[in-house]
């Protein structure tokens, strides 16, 4: 019957990329083969025929259907193309974004599901208005506008009953006992006047200043652009949790348990205000989770309300989870959920005005079942942590939901300080690597917190959310309906759905470590692999702890020292010891600035014997401090026929042994005076920060290379200009906050070292030559001068 | 009058023996009736006049006019002289390089002749040190010469430094030193430490390129040398002489000047690893303990400085000049008197204790590949005859083997041991699969040339060097060494001796016969 209803029915769809949207999607076009879709997708960059193909119908959402299809008349392809239309629309822009041709599909159809909602618990508050709560009226609206009326079926949540105890009937809010009498409007007006007051207030000069210093920390000296794109993201980010923030405080101020629940309820009560002659049904579902049994069992798209709690559980991160153990947890699969849309949708206005899906009225799972069940199935099929162990989970002793706060809390600043600290030492290599690892640690604990402030709220809401119309409508069906599209809440068996088809769902779907063993690092060789691919173009390199583990202090003090005798050389290492910290700190400040300074010292070196001497300086100081491993790479790169490029702010000369290895290398010049003596001042800005992603752009464009098919290899944040630049960044022996990053991007993380056992020379000196060669030191006369 | 070599059977009463461990020595009991211990002759008395000796060989050369006869004036003189790699250890200065060559330069002098050149005779080995040249040739020459280009070390990456003389009548190329080549008289250097150095493997090796070294430095050269020590049962010398006379033909005059020495090894602190063990007194044994007690709390990297610097005492024993290959058998005949010790028959398993030293790391690190070579390369070729060990035998080394290499020294040694060994130790496989492509690298010939770098194919010559081992013995087993590079390596780690002939049983049954060539000093098996 449904079925019928439906064919030759042309239905307009909204949130079609989400979770409930793509399953709708999937069974109206599998059990209701007469009916044809109009898919509203924001189109964004891709447009929404693009945007449908990769997020919808690439899911595996639709392998049953695929496989229906394989061997038929009719590909799959063609099926889509014939009986799909995605236009480009947005339920938070009037007149919902449509063009003329997406109006023109509008009006042909005789249905409209609104599914699209901002589900996340983090949505800010001026965006959860838009789409929650104006999105409805929006949709009636433009119906009306366009001076048609088809059936509109909204899909709000149970939730909307807000935060109460006992029966909560298929009615609205407004119409319960319990209204408050909001006007949906003022809440519409004082979100937009928060999101611009907060705008206004992230721009304030002491505010933004703590930005700019929130992003040095965080990247270093990576160059103004970097820094200036950081400190945006920042202010950004602050403006969304100053609104994320408000719309907590102004939901739970007037009993609701989140932004999304608040939105909602008021978002139905804008569309019955607003509605017109468009004839409207609304179905509430309570908390979706993977499906019973359609398309499979198991299926889910992204992560739910659940999963990341159970996840970061079975993991050992959460011991505690708030809750009453008698308490209900109002769960519903997904496939019910939607075969509930689908019958009202095929009933028509003559449904019931509102259908709620939920379970906790007729077969309610108890919060004690939920638990144990998990407890038991993690206890079987425990996960794995990083060293191969099992992870044993924890018993769960249903704690106050302050009690688990105050726990996490702790935990998160225990790790903050211990963050801190490690942030501060000069760490490289594995080292930096465990610490960025802290931090991931870090936002575990901080998600964790989030999860037990919001979803807290929902385990320990005891609401019973009434099913007579989603019965009544079950009743009236026939029995090839109910075995096509079930939608009874009855048939789910907790304990069985919990272990055999929802939890392994989900631990598959987060690919959680199930088998024993130590990881064998597959990513890391995955990305070597594409790194050391033929189609790649060019691999650049910095110098400085990327390929040897030395610095311009050091082949200065060597050349500087090479032609001294011992009471001068003594004198010199102690006064470069005094100065170390210094320059140290202006080196973090701005190398740019550092390079000018520190190469006045070469003022009056003679560029004959600094020639002469680097030829001694590539063995002494640039092969012994080399890694093997970084120079064996530029070989491997040159062999697969890659441009190979050095970005160095070292001297010319310095790097001149390096030639053979490299097809260009740019390094900072000196200018040189008439007398063939260096003057200390350098031809052209030196290649730091940004101005090594600009030279590199420059170079790639001269020699029709592509950026993104490059490479580039380097230590610190302050490349980090470089490293973004390029399609294929790899961290070498990155430092914390460099590490942090490469973890979080995916970025391969390299740790070469120099060669075991080879000299470790204590200070960057110049072996002693014999009285006849020291006759010319450049810095004897400078250092007498007191230049420094 | 010094004893000569002697075999003993370790019975009950047999003390520990010594085995070297690089940086380190061990004593360990040989199980009793079925064990030997090879010890070397002891060191013959050296020269009393040294300096009367080496004008005395110029003067009456053997098979050749004497040397003043040969100069004159406007003529172009060329001095070649051995590098870094020998002797071994390094020897207390004046160098018997240094003395001979000023005992040329003044015949020079005093025929008038000033366009000389002094040539380190490097072949692919690494550049040697400002320090290490005057070391060898003595500070007054370093000075005369090396400030105005005239002393210098042979490039063979440098095509303008290079003359092609033609091809052996087996199809070989000969490429020497253009220098050498051109000259009115080439005059080479030599020190003979072992029978494997001098004769034309002097100028063919020394001053040649990889384009002439392949046709020797092979796999199927190598395994065709029964003992690189026996001249006559060696592919590699035959190989050599078949050039020298190609150079010969080309008209290249040499006059070769040979010297032997004797294997007084060690200054007198460390006398006690020369000596027999039974022989000990209570300040060899105390020397012992505290030596090597001390040096295992050592860091390697301060034990190994300790060991690089010791000169040895030894001194020349015979100096003979003329005719390359007359010389030749007048020299190998004195190092056969200082080192044969007559062995009769093989054995199940070969114990060697690998030293802190061979020829290819002097003042660098022995790196798990010169292991191999010292070990499969060096001692197990220390035979004339028959190989000491059985074939399908086993072979015990001692050396921590651990996994360090000289950045600076062995760049291509790195390469070698993360690229190609962990692929194959098959020296026929990695020669057609990797030697080409080390060989021609342009960063190692440019650290070859400008550092002071192995060429980029060395590692595969001192692997083709055990390749003759590798072929003859069925298992090999390093004692203490680092389990990753040994396994590396194609070998087994041992903890201990004990394991180690536990884990040989395998292959020799559980009562073998077992010989220990106890060595350094060296010695040459005479295996009957």
């Amino acid at each position: 019957m449904i079925a019928e209803q439906l064919a030759g029915k042309r239905i307009a769809i909204t949130g079609s990329t989400g979770f409930v949207g793509t399953a709708l999607v999937e069974r109206l076009l599998r059990s209701a083969p007469g009916c044809e879709l109009v898919l509203l997708i924001r189109g964004a960059k891709r447009g929404a025929p693009e945007r449908a193909r990769r997020e919808i119908f690439k899911n595996d959402c639709f392998d049953r259907l695929r496989a229906e299809f394989a061997g038929a008349d009719e590909t799959f392809d063609e099926m889509i193309a014939r009986r799909v239309h995605a236009v480009n629309g947005d339920v938070s822009a009037d007149g919902l974004g449509l063009d003329e041709a997406g109006r023109a599909l509008l009006v042909s159809c005789e249905t409209v599901i609104h599914s699209a909602a901002a589900v996340a618990f983090d949505s800010p508050l001026d965006k959860a208005v838009e789409i929650n709560l104006l999105g409805p009226s929006r949709i009636a609206q433009t119906l009306t506008e366009l001076n048609v009326t088809p059936h509109l079926v909204a899909v709000s949540t149970c939730y909307v009953a807000g935060n109460r105890r006992g029966n909560a009937p298929e009615e609205l809010v407004s119409e319960g006992p319990f209204d408050l009498g909001l006007d949906w409007r003022k809440e519409v007006a004082s979100a937009r006047r928060l999101r611009s007051d907060n705008e206004a207030a992230s721009r304030d000069p002491e505010r933004l200043r703590s930005f700019q210093a929130a992003a040095r920390k965080e990247l270093g000296a990576a160059g103004a652009p970097a820094l200036a794109s950081k400190t945006e993201h920042l202010r950004e980010r602050w403006v969304t949790d100053q609104l994320v923030e408000a719309g907590r405080a102004r939901a739970t101020s007037v009993g609701w348990p989140d932004a999304y629940a608040f939105t909602k309820a008021l978002g139905e009560q804008a569309l019955m205000e607003t509605k017109g002659n468009v004839p409207v049904n609304i179905v509430r579902p309570s908390i979706i989770e993977s499906a019973l049994a359609e398309p499979r069992p198991g299926w889910i798209r992204g992560f739910r309300m659940a999963e990341p709690v159970i996840l970061s559980y079975a993991r050992g991160l959460l011991t505690q989870f708030p809750g009453v153990p008698e308490g209900t947890v109002d769960v519903i699969p997904v496939d019910i959920v939607v075969a509930a849309i689908i019958a009202v949708a095929a009933t028509g206005p003559s449904a019931p005005r509102i259908t709620q899906v939920a379970s906790g009225g007729i077969n309610p799972l108890k919060y004690q079942t939920l638990v144990d069940n998990i407890r038991a199935w993690f206890t079987e099929h425990p996960l794995y942590d990083a060293e191969g162990q099992p992870i044993v989970v924890p018993e769960w002793k249903f704690p106050a939901r302050g009690k688990v706060q105050q726990q996490l809390k702790r935990a998160k600043t225990l790790i903050t300080h211990a963050e801190q600290v490690l942030q501060a030492l000069p760490l490289r290599g594995t080292q930096a690597t465990w610490a960025a690892r802290l931090e991931e640690r870090k936002t575990d604990i901080e998600r964790a917190y989030e999860y037990v402030q919001l979803y807290g709220l929902y385990t320990e809401c005891e609401a019973l959310y009434q099913v007579d119309n989603l019965l009544t409508m079950w009743n009236s069906l026939d029995e090839s309906d109910q075995a096509a599209f079930n939608f009874d809440p009855r048939s789910v068996d907790w304990p069985s759905y919990i272990s055999t088809i929802h939890l392994p769902s989900i631990v598959t779907h987060a690919r959680a470590k199930t088998r024993p063993g130590k990881n064998r690092n597959d990513r890391a060789d995955r990305l070597r692999r594409s790194v050391l691919s033929p189609d790649r173009h060019l691999a650049a390199f910095d110098l400085e702890n990327t390929l040897i583990s030395s610095n311009v202090v050091e082949s200065f003090s060597w050349l500087a020292t090479r032609r001294l005798n011992m009471p001068e050389r003594v004198r010199y290492v102690l006064r470069t010891l005094a100065q170390a910290p210094g320059l140290s700190s202006m080196d973090r400040k701005d190398r740019a600035d550092f390079l000018r300074f520190f190469y006045r010292r070469y003022e009056d070196a003679p560029v004959a014997q600094i020639a002469e001497d680097s030829k001694e300086l590539l063995t002494q100081l640039i092969v012994t401090k080399s890694f093997p491993a970084g120079i064996r790479r530029v070989r491997e790169h040159r062999a697969l026929g890659h441009r190979t490029v050095l970005i160095t702010g070292a001297l010319d000369f310095v790097v001149a042994g390096l030639k053979p290895l490299f097809d260009e290398i740019v390094a900072a010049e000196m200018t040189v005076r008439p007398d063939g003596t260096y003057s200390g001042e350098l031809a052209s800005a030196p290649p730091t920060g940004e101005t090594r992603a600009q030279v590199l752009a420059d170079y790639c464009a001269a020699e029709g290379l592509l950026l993104e098919e490059s490479i580039a290899y380097a230590d610190s944040t302050s490349d980090l200009p470089l490293l973004e630049c390029v399609g294929f960044p790899v961290a070498v022996n990155p430092e914390t906050r460099l590490a942090a990053i490469a973890r979080k991007r995916g970025w391969l993380v390299e740790d070469w070292e120099k060669a075991p056992g080879g000299p470790r020379p204590l200070l960057p000196i110049g072996t002693m030559l014999g009285e006849r060669e020291r006759k010319r030191s450049f810095v004897g006369s400078a250092m007498t001068r007191g230049r420094f | 009058m010094p004893r000569p070599g002697f075999v003993l059977e370790v019975d009950r009463n047999t003390p520990p023996i010594l085995f070297w461990r690089g940086e380190n020595f061990s004593l360990e009991k040989l199980p009793a009736g079925r064990s030997r211990v090879i010890y070397a002759p002891e060191p013959l008395e050296p020269l009393v006049d040294i300096d009367g000796a080496i004008r005395h060989a110029l003067l009456n050369p053997i098979d050749h006019d004497p040397l003043p006869e040969l100069l004159f004036p406007g003529m172009k003189l060329t001095i070649a002289f051995d590098d870094i790699s020998l002797p071994l250890p390094p020897m207390t200065r004046p160098d018997i390089r240094q003395r001979v060559i000023e005992a040329v330069l003044d015949l020079a002098a005093d025929a008038g002749v000033d366009d000389v050149h002094l040539i380190a005779a490097l072949a692919l080995h690494r550049r040697m040190t400002e320090a290490e040249l005057r070391h060898a040739v003595g500070d007054r020459v370093y000075d005369a010469f090396a400030p105005r280009g005239l002393l210098y070390q042979h490039d063979a990456e440098d095509p303008d430094q290079l003359e092609y003389l033609g091809q052996t009548p087996q199809g070989e190329d000969v490429e020497i030193n253009k220098r050498a080549a051109d000259s009115d008289l080439l005059v080479y250097v030599n020190i003979n430490l072992v029978a494997m150095d001098g004769g034309w493997k002097s100028t063919a090796t020394g001053l040649s390129s990889y384009k002439s070294l392949q046709h020797h430095h092979n796999p199927q050269t190598m395994e065709a040398t029964r003992s690189f020590m026996d001249q006559h049962k060696s592919e590699l010398h035959k190989s050599n002489w078949r050039m020298g006379q190609v150079m010969v033909d080309s008209g290249v005059k040499v006059f070769q000047i040979e010297s032997t020495m004797n294997t007084d090894t060690f200054p007198k602190p460390f006398g006690f690893l020369s000596k027999r063990e039974w022989e000990w007194n209570a300040r060899d044994r105390a020397s012992f303990i505290a030596s090597s007690s001390a040096l295992k709390r050592t860091p390697a990297r301060i034990a190994r400085n300790i060991f690089h610097s010791i000169e040895a005492p030894h001194q020349m024993t015979s100096v003979q000049a003329g005719e390359v290959d007359a010389v030749h058998k007048v020299t190998t005949a004195n190092v056969w008197k200082q080192q044969l010790v007559e062995v009769q028959g093989q054995t199940d398993i070969l114990t060697m204790g690998i030293p802190f030293i061979c020829p290819y790391n002097v003042n660098s690190i022995m790196n798990p590949i010169l292991v191999m070579c010292m070990g499969l390369g060096y001692l197990f070729n220390m035979y004339r005859g028959k190989p000491l060990v059985k074939e399908g035998g086993v072979i015990i080394m001692t050396h921590p083997t651990p996994w360090d290499f000289h950045p600076v020294h062995h760049p291509s040694y790195i390469d070698f041991f993360e690229q190609v060994l962990s692929e194959t130790t098959d020296p026929h496989v990695m020669s057609k699969k990797y030697e080409k492509r080390f060989a021609e690298d342009e960063w190692y010939k440019h650290l070859y040339r400008t550092s002071y770098a192995y060429h980029g194919v060395h590692p595969f010559y001192m692997w083709y060097w055990g390749a003759h081992g590798m072929q003859h013995c069925s298992r090999v087993i390093i004692v203490g060494g680092d389990v990753k590079a040994v396994r590396r390596l194609g070998f087994t780690p041992a903890s201990t001796m004990d394991d180690a002939f536990e884990i040989a049983s395998d292959v020799v049954g559980s009562s073998p016969t077992i010989t220990h060539i106890h060595t350094p000093p060296v010695l040459v098996a005479d295996v009957k």
